[in-house]
C-alpha cells in the first residue's frame, strides 16, 4: 500500500525536464514528459549515485550528468553501459495541479 | 625526495593507492566543480542533434576515401606519401576524438549512429569498445586520482621513452594487440578486471575475436598481394598516423596536479585552429568537457564563452600549452612532487575547502 506524498506542483517542472524531491532523507527525481505526463524515480543514478536531476531528459530517457548512462524513466529500465541496474520507479498521480508520488 | 619507482607504483590500479584514495574521499566521484549555468541554458547546450556530427563524419570518412584512393593510385612512388600521411592522421589520430565523443553518447542524437561511429573509431584507434568505455567512465569519476584513474598518460616522473615512442605507435599499438589476443582467449588484464564488470566481459571477448579475424584477413591480403598496401589502409595507419593523437591528448592533463577534485585545476582548455578542432572534435575544451560531460562537442565553444570567467585562463595555442608542459614534465623527472598550479581568476567560486587547488597527496 503506497503512501501518497505531495512532491511538487505541475508548473514546477518544464515539459521534458526533471526536478529533485527529498522526503525523509531520500532523494527522488520527478519528471514531466513531452506529452505532459508525470513520472518519479529514485533520485540517484544506479551506477555511481550521481544526482539525476542535473541530467538531460530526452523523450522518455533520462541521461546521467556524469557518465551519460541512460534510463527509461517511465519504466526505470537501464539502457546499457555504464548503467546496468534498473532505476527504482514510483507511481505518480496528479490532483488539482499537485504531483503526488506513491512511496512504500 | 620520493623515489621514482615507488611513486610510479602508486599509479597501479591493483596496488594500495586506490584504497587510500577511497578512504580519503578522493574517489567518490559525486563531488566535482560545476559552474553555475541556468538550467534552461544548460538544457539548450545539452540538446542533441545529428546534423553537425553527420556533416563531420561525412567529411572525415570522405576525406579518408579520397586520400586513400590517391595513395593507392600513386603507390610505389613518393607521391603516395602525402596522401597516406593525411589518411593516416584521419585514421590513427582523428579516431581518438570520435571514440571519445561517441563513447559519451553525445556526438549524435541517434544512439545507433553514435554506436556505429564508436565501434568504427574503436577499431581504428585500437581500443576495445567495452574496456575503453569502462576505463573512460573511471577516468571521469577519478580524474588524475592516483591508483584509480586508468587513463593517466603522463605520470610523475614521466616514462619519457614510452611517451616519445608512442608518437610512432611503438608502445600503445603492441600493447593493444597483446590485449586483443588476451581478450580473444577470454581474459582481461588485472587492471582491467578492476573496472570492467563481469556482465560486460563477454562483449570484450567477442569483439577481440572479430578484430583478430579482420587483422588476419589484412595480413592474408598482404601475403597474397605481396605488398603491405592492404595494411596501409587497415591497422598500420594507427602506427604511422597516430602521432597527432598524442600531440592533442597530452595537453589534457600532463604536468597537472593529481588528487585534485576541481577539474579547473587538473585539466587544460587549449584554443586551437579550425583544422585541429575538426580533427580533435573540440576536445580541446577539456575543462568544460570534464565539468559537463553531457554537452555535445559542437556546443563546447558556447559553453566555454558562458563560463570562462570562472576558469583559469585557457591556453591560447598548442604552442603555449607545450611551453608549459615540456618544462613541467622535465622538471618532474627530477622532482615528482612538482606540478603546474593553476590559479583561478579573482572571484571564481572554489569547489570547497577540501580541494582548493592544491594537490592533496604528493
Amino acid at each position: 500500500m503506497s503512501t501518497w506524498i505531495a512532491a511538487c506542483q505541475t508548473d514546477d517542472i518544464d515539459p521534458e525536464d526533471v526536478i529533485p524531491f527529498q522526503h525523509e532523507g531520500v532523494g527522488y527525481a520527478i519528471y514531466r514528459s513531452p506529452e505532459d505526463d508525470f513520472y518519479a524515480t529514485a533520485g540517484h543514478c544506479t551506477h555511481e549515485r550521481m544526482l539525476l536531476c542535473d541530467g538531460l531528459v530526452m523523450d522518455n530517457t533520462i541521461e546521467c550528468p556524469k557518465h551519460n548512462g541512460r534510463f527509461d524513466y517511465t519504466t526505470g529500465r537501464a539502457d546499457g553501459a555504464p548503467v546496468l541496474v534498473d532505476l527504482p520507479t514510483y507511481p505518480v498521480r496528479v490532483e488539482d495541479g499537485t504531483v503526488f508520488i506513491g512511496i512504500g | 625526495m620520493v623515489k621514482a619507482r615507488e611513486r610510479l607504483q602508486r599509479y597501479s590500479l591493483v596496488g594500495p593507492e586506490g584504497e587510500r584514495a577511497v578512504e580519503a574521499g578522493l574517489a567518490d566521484g559525486t563531488d566535482w566543480f560545476r559552474s553555475d549555468v541556468p538550467r534552461r541554458r544548460m538544457k539548450e547546450l545539452m540538446r542533441r542533434s545529428d546534423g553537425p556530427a553527420i556533416r563531420d563524419t561525412v567529411i572525415w570518412l570522405g576525406a579518408m576515401a579520397v586520400f586513400g584512393t590517391l595513395g593507392a593510385v600513386f603507390w610505389g612512388s613518393w607521391l603516395a606519401v602525402p596522401f597516406f600521411a593525411a589518411y593516416g592522421v584521419l585514421y590513427g589520430s582523428a579516431s581518438d576524438s570520435r571514440w571519445h565523443e561517441c563513447g559519451h553518447g553525445t556526438a549524435f542524437k541517434s544512439r545507433r549512429l553514435d554506436d556505429a561511429v564508436y565501434q568504427l573509431a574503436c577499431f581504428m584507434v585500437m581500443r576495445n569498445p567495452t574496456v575503453s568505455r569502462w576505463s573512460h567512465t573511471r577516468h571521469h569519476t577519478d580524474t588524475l586520482i592516483l591508483g584509480r584513474d586508468p587513463e593517466i598518460q603522463v605520470m610523475r616522473p614521466a616514462r619519457l621513452a614510452k611517451l616519445l615512442a608512442n608518437f610512432f605507435g611503438l608502445v600503445d599499438v603492441p600493447v593493444a594487440l597483446r590485449d586483443t589476443v588476451l581478450h580473444a582467449f577470454g581474459r582481461l588484464t588485472a587492471e582491467q578486471r578492476t573496472y570492467v564488470p563481469d556482465i560486460e566481459r563477454a562483449k570484450v571477448f567477442r569483439t577481440a575475436r572479430i578484430w583478430l579475424a579482420i587483422y588476419a584477413a589484412v595480413i592474408a591480403a598482404c601475403v597474397l598481394t605481396g605488398s603491405i598496401l592492404p595494411a596501409m589502409f587497415v591497422g598500420l595507419p594507427r602506427v604511422y598516423g597516430g602521432y597527432m593523437l598524442y600531440v592533442y591528448g597530452l595537453t589534457q592533463h600532463a604536468g597537472m596536479g593529481e588528487n585534485v577534485l576541481d577539474h579547473r585545476l587538473n585539466t587544460r582548455t587549449v584554443h586551437m585552429n579550425r583544422v585541429h578542432r575538426f580533427l580533435y572534435w573540440n576536445m580541446n575544451y577539456h575543462v568544460e568537457h570534464h565539468m559537463f560531460p553531457m554537452i555535445p562537442y559542437h556546443r563546447l565553444p558556447e559553453l566555454h564563452e558562458e563560463i570562462k570567467d570562472q576558469l583559469a585562463p585557457a591556453y591560447p595555442s598548442l604552442w603555449a600549452a607545450y611551453k608549459e608542459i615540456i618544462p613541467a614534465v622535465l622538471r618532474q623527472l627530477k622532482d615528482p612532487t612538482y606540478y603546474v598550479r593553476r590559479e583561478l581568476p579573482p572571484g571564481a567560486p572554489p569547489l570547497h575547502a577540501r580541494s582548493d587547488g592544491r594537490a592533496l597527496a604528493q
